[in-house]
């Protein structure tokens, strides 16, 4: 099963070495990867998208507890949360398609962030499912070339982790 | 009054109370051993290897129960150190490394003698740190003394640039610090406690199984009134050894791969297994499926990761062992279990190891003898192997911290360098080393250290001209192929007489007796006794690696 984990770290060198080489050693499969800083500049956020039954995700969460530089970890999986992936996209826009092009970006309220006489950059946010609609719609037209954040999320309401 | 970042740190050691280091110094530590030439308080003691220099803080912590101190300069200095980092981690011992590291313009350019080595020892230490300006200093070396003692122990690496050490600047002491993501749990859950109280009164056949948590939080006293009083027997992992008096009624020998035949049947009859301290390692369980499967487990530790790691636990109580075993005793009440005890008593009748008949030295016989002559009133170091298992089998130890062996890792190697760590922490007790004539030749450099510093060690190498351990699988399990396990070996008591240590060959039982007598009478100098042994003797009992306890091979 998917969880989303956020887990809220000191911000300082090489922690996310030390998350990513603890994932690796244990033997865990990270999907997707997002670090920030949170309101706080001393603390940092990473999202991390793992798969893995229950045993697994208590052996993940209290491992990461270890690391001396981990303040708190979170599995949004069981609570009420909102996800959220940017995406941008390249894709061929030959002047016959662009009307096409765009108007189904605007279905999915994607932004077109640059133009070039061959091609368009389409900005596109929102959940996983929604980016992957998007990039099978826009596969027709050619994708030049494309790249996904790793999912970020917080829980709904006004508790913090 | 400005003082330099080297000084700086050889005052920050002082206030933590440390009065050894052992190291070797080169070009990125140089600052600090200047500081420490002016440091007297400060002992150094001169290892030939760096990687001597970890075992034997090791070996220091162990048998002290102190934080201990380690350093080496930059490059090849703190990669040698990684096996004893490793060994440490493994097995929890707080010790400390501090490392040069060229100067911070430098790091990333592939500096002479530069290596990552936080990078690389990041998955085999508690914590790390690289000390990027000279006002971390202070504070991470507070952290790092806090991080390594506290908790579950283990050790901790601050790596140092040239740079931060001839900086200079005001000295600051941080008095009160505080680490977000550190806050270790002492205290049980109140509930758990009192639900592991209620299933000792229900228990019939209940088994207390401990390991080196038991030591590090300095539980054994309570763990053998608390034994007593609920009439708990105990077996414990190589770890613990010394835990409880390993003569007392109640002590059935260490468990697993080679442990006691009773111990392993002990776990596998038990209705109630409480584990204290101790983290479920598959040469103590065997087979995960059936350890312990009649049993109800309560699993106490103060690393929460450790509980559900490795075996399905029905009462985790995440805490500190000596707490929680003061909680559960006052919440339990005496009680008698006679029948499970005389149980185990049949069990222990059942297979008595016979010595096998020959003409030659056996090791058993060496170790009973060395035993007797000490009357146990010794601190037993051992490296890894045949040996290691024979002497924890036959010397006994009826304290904690007497014995300082490599479990986790299995390092051959520690044996020597650990001694001298002992022996320096000790240095009015009397250290007997055991190791084997592999194990003695990957750190025999270390004679001249123990030669340099008068240490009395009593070295008796069990030379069966094997890598006795790796041939016995051979013999077991690849139809006796001995492939590259017979070693021809240097004579090893020449080899002690031209460190400077005194060496005894020794054949036959006359030779022995006198060997020991000896070893045992000198007080200011190394003496190794060569001991030649029966070549092709085999460790028994033998559980085959991924088998269940029960499953034990007896000769």
């Amino acid at each position: 099963m998917q969880h989303i984990i956020s887990v809220l770290v000191e911000n300082k060198p090489r922690v996310l070495a030390r998350v990513a080489s603890l994932f690796a050693r244990r033997g865990y499969n990270i999907e997707s990867l997002a670090v920030g800083h949170t309101q706080d500049p001393d603390v940092s956020r990473i999202t991390l998208v793992v798969r893995g039954d229950e045993d697994i995700l208590e052996q993940i969460t209290k491992q990461l507890y270890k690391l001396i530089e981990v303040i708190k970890v979170g599995d949004f999986t069981e609570s009420s949360y909102v996800d959220r992936e940017l995406s941008l996209i390249k894709v061929n826009a030959p002047s016959n398609l662009r009307g096409e092009i765009v108007q189904t970006a605007e279905i999915f309220r994607a932004r077109i962030v640059d133009v070039s006489e061959k091609s368009l950059l389409i900005e596109v946010t929102g959940t996983s499912d929604k980016i992957d609609a998007l990039e099978q719609l826009m596969k027709k037209y050619g994708i030049i070339e494309m790249t996904r954040t790793g999912k970020i999320a917080l829980a709904r309401g006004s508790q913090s982790l | 009054m400005k003082m330099k970042g080297a000084q700086i740190l050889i005052e920050l050691l002082k206030k933590e109370g440390v009065t050894t280091i052992f190291g070797y110094p080169g070009g990125s530590v140089i600052d600090i051993y200047d500081a420490l030439y002016q440091a007297p308080e400060i002992k150094h003691i001169l290892v030939r290897h760096e990687q001597a220099a970890a075992h034997a803080a090791d070996g220091y912590a162990r048998t002290t129960g102190k934080v201990g101190i380690c350093m080496a300069t930059s490059g090849p200095g703190s990669t040698n150190l990684v096996t004893g980092l490793a060994n440490a981690y493994m097995d929890s011992i707080p010790i400390i490394a501090i490392t040069g590291q060229v100067g911070t313009r430098l790091i990333g350019k592939d500096a002479f003698q530069e290596a990552d080595t936080t990078g690389i020892t990041m998955p085999i230490t508690k914590h790390n740190f690289l000390i990027k300006s000279i006002h971390e200093l202070p504070l991470i070396v507070r952290e790092a003394f806090l991080i390594a003692s506290t908790g579950r122990p283990g050790p901790i690496l601050i790596d140092i640039p040239k740079d931060v050490q001839t900086a200079e600047v005001d000295f600051n002491y941080p008095e009160k610090f505080e680490i977000p993501g550190y806050k270790p749990t002492y205290r049980g859950h109140i509930n758990q406690i009192n639900m592991t109280a209620q299933a000792i009164k229900e228990a019939k056949k209940p088994l207390l199984y401990v390991g080196g948590g038991v030591i590090a939080s300095g539980a054994s006293d309570i763990l053998l009134e608390f034994a007593e009083k609920t009439d708990i027997p105990v077996t414990y992992t190589l770890m613990a050894k010394g835990a409880i008096p390993e003569d007392h009624r109640l002590s059935l020998g260490w468990l697993g791969m080679h442990g006691s035949y009773h111990a392993n049947k002990a776990i596998m009859n038990c209705d109630l297994l409480i584990a204290v301290g101790t983290r479920f390692d598959d040469r103590v369980t065997g087979n995960t499926a059936t350890f312990a499967n009649r049993a109800k487990i309560v699993h106490i530790d103060i690393d929460p990761a450790e509980i559900g790691k490795n075996v399905k636990i029905h009462i985790p109580i995440v805490g500190d062992a000596r707490n929680i075993l003061n909680e559960l005793n006052k919440r339990t009440e005496t009680k008698k279990h006679d029948e499970w005890l005389q149980t185990i008593e049949k069990w222990k009748k059942e297979y008595i190891p016979k010595p096998p008949v020959s003409n030659e030295l056996l090791a058993p016989t060496i170790i009973d003898l060395v035993y007797q002559a000490t009357q146990g009133d010794a601190i037993l170091v051992t490296d890894v192997g045949q040996h290691q298992m024979w002497a924890a089998k036959h010397f006994l130890c009826h304290q904690p911290r007497k014995w300082a062996s490599s479990g986790g890792l299995g390092t051959m190697g520690f044996g020597l360098p650990a001694a001298i760590g002992a022996q320096v922490g000790n240095p009015d007790q009397t250290v007997v080393l055991f190791s084997g004539d592999g194990s003695i030749m990957m750190k025999i450099q270390e004679l001249v250290t123990a030669v340099n510093n008068c240490l009395p060690l009593k070295i008796f190498v069990l030379n069966n001209n094997y890598l006795g351990m790796v041939r016995q699988w051979q013999e077991c399990f690849f139809d006796c192929r001995y492939s590259s396990t017979h070693i021809i070996n240097p004579d090893l008591a020449n080899l002690a007489q031209a460190f400077g240590a005194e060496g005894i060959p020794v054949q036959n039982q006359e030779e022995l007796d006198k060997a020991i007598q000896r070893a045992l009478e000198v007080k200011d100098h190394p003496v190794l006794v060569d001991c030649r042994i029966s070549k092709e003797t085999n460790v028994y009992p033998f559980v085959p690696p991924g088998k269940s306890l029960d499953e034990m091979i007896l000769e």
